[in-house]
């Protein structure tokens, strides 16, 4: 009995996220109205109507070789989000837990993140050529100071009060940090995780464009040397698509898996 | 349940500790005996709460020593302490699983412990943010109880709840004590609560300095009825120097 319940709450669950999906279609529709009336006034060849560009959109998806520079420019942008994302949560991990390493830390961070990526790029082309290693360090450098940033505050402002309490019932450090710690460490790091995961598909296909690495880099500089604006935005919309595809697939299940506790918070009928 | 009745469960010894340079505590002496709860009384800022967190293990104190004769022991603190991600059932069953106990014994637990603390079974289901303070409070304790310790530290635990939730709470520990013979050591400021639920009174000096004095208390808990627990307060108060500095706080001085 308890199964089916939890069973139908999580169905639940889903129902309402799907549903939340119709907020987003709203917000696209305004887009797409804001664009076709820029494509109006300024004409074809500046902005193409966005039903074209849909079209467009669906007529290289046709095509098995458009797929494979989707895939490897999604692959490019994952691989470099899960190094960045596994470097930056570890070493956030440990900043948190000593401020001597945090205050160490903060000033090459604004460094790091001042420097922008397109001159990463430039150096990472010197140092490895127009491979994949070009393309995942990049993303590496761009995107592991956010995911760090998001880590070390989760474990700095955790509430020590609760560590306390697990300490006083007989949880070590390790049992304190998987059963007391990680989940407030969640809270904080996801927000970090989506827009790392954001900048590396944006990191992805500037090194792509600029290393003529392939992937939708690539495609995306051919449509500007043929001048063909309705292919470039293409690209551009079906990048954005893989991005969507994976956040909504892949981090924010997770997430809320994490944070059903907080729907107890909110009250009836108003759920995000 | 008890080898012999006059064991000594927690023994502090030439206890002290300084904060950055600040002596808070010095020269502490401090027993408790097995199946007895210690009500230590001191005014604000001399150093209750700093004495129970060296005792229970979560501070390292700068001298003396420690001796704890207990198999295990629990806390409830001032404010719930619960985990806001996990409903009450699994806030019991934290200390359960912490303790080592097998998951296919904890729904039991966890329900004879809600039981002791008269938790409705209806709100385990619950997350902490739905819950009322004196309920949050009830979980604390249960998740305490649950492991079915030999020792329990509370720290001021009902200072923040009202006057007649505090009193259904002071029962309530009174019953778990009689019926799982724990051993305590019960922080509080205010005497009447002292009086109501411990076995013995033990002054800590206003400034930390030694034990100002010690009082056992005539009769069981549980079976002393108000009028005389207001008499034995009021004759404290009044009659008694080692309550004279009691209600003496200023907390601009203290930091």
């Amino acid at each position: 009995m308890a199964a089916g319940a939890g069973l139908l709450e999580r169905l639940g669950r889903l129902g309402r996220f799907v549903w939340s999906a119709w907020a987003g279609v709203a917000a696209l529709a305004l887009l797409a109205a804001v664009w076709q009336a820029g494509h109006e006034a300024y004409g074809d060849f500046i902005l193409p109507a966005p039903l074209a560009t849909l079209r467009a959109a669906a007529a290289l998806l046709t095509d098995p070789v458009a797929w494979q520079l989707l895939w490897l420019t999604t692959q490019r942008a994952l691989m470099g989000f899960f190094l960045a994302a596994a470097a930056g949560t570890l070493v956030g991990i440990v900043a948190g837990y000593s401020p001597a390493c945090l205050r160490l830390a903060r000033p090459l961070l604004t460094i790091t993140l001042g420097v922008p990526p397109i001159a990463w790029i430039v150096l990472a082309m010197i140092w490895f050529g127009a491979t994949d290693a070009t393309v995942a360090v990049t993303i590496l450098i761009a995107a592991t100071p956010l995911v760090f940033m998001g880590a070390a505050e989760g474990i700095a402002t955790r509430d020590r009060t609760l560590d306390a309490m697990a300490q006083v019932f007989g949880a070590g450090a390790i049992r304190r940090f998987t059963h007391v710690v990680a989940r407030q460490l969640a809270a904080h790091l996801f927000p970090a995780l989506i827009l790392a995961l954001g900048s590396a598909f944006k990191v992805a296909i500037m090194a792509e464009l600029l290393a003529n690495a392939g992937g939708i880099g690539s495609a995306l500089a051919r449509s500007r040397s043929l001048l063909d604006i309705a292919q470039a935005l293409a690209w551009v919309t079906l990048a954005v698509a893989a991005l969507i595809v994976v956040e909504y697939g892949l981090i924010r299940p997770v997430r809320s898996e994490l944070e059903r506790w907080r729907e107890a918070l909110q009250p009836w009928g108003v759920k995000r | 349940m008890s080898a012999h009745p006059s064991a000594k469960r927690l023994e502090l010894r030439r206890l002290g500790h300084a904060f950055f340079g600040r002596t808070v505590l010095e020269d502490i002496w401090l027993t408790v005996e097995s199946g007895e709860i210690v009500a230590l009384v001191g005014p604000s800022g001399c150093g209750k709460s700093t004495l129970a967190q060296i005792a229970a293990g979560l501070v390292e104190p700068r001298e003396g020593e420690v001796i704890r004769r207990y198999a295990n022991h629990a806390m409830v603190f001032q404010e719930p302490r619960l985990l806001p991600w996990v409903t009450a059932r699994d806030n019991i069953g934290f200390s359960l699983r912490l303790a080592g106990i097998p998951r296919r014994q904890r729904a039991s637990r966890i329900a004879e412990a809600a039981a002791l603390a008269q938790f409705e079974p209806d709100d385990l289901g619950k997350y902490p943010s739905e819950l009322s303070g004196g309920m949050r409070q009830r979980v604390a304790i249960a998740r305490a109880l649950a492991p079915r310790p030999d020792f329990i530290y509370f720290d001021e635990p009902f200072t923040a709840l009202d006057v007649a939730l505090k009193r259904r709470m002071q029962d309530l520990v009174i019953a778990a004590a009689q019926q799982t013979q724990f051993a305590a050591l019960f922080i509080t400021h205010d005497l009447m609560e002292a009086v109501r639920i411990a076995h013995r009174i033990v002054v800590l000096d206003h400034a930390g300095h030694g034990v100002a004095g010690e009082r056992a208390i005539a009769g069981a808990p549980g079976t002393r009825d108000d009028a005389t627990a207001f008499q034995t307060v009021q004759a404290m108060l009044r009659h008694d120097p080692a309550f004279a500095h009691i209600h003496d706080v200023d907390e601009r001085r203290r930091a």
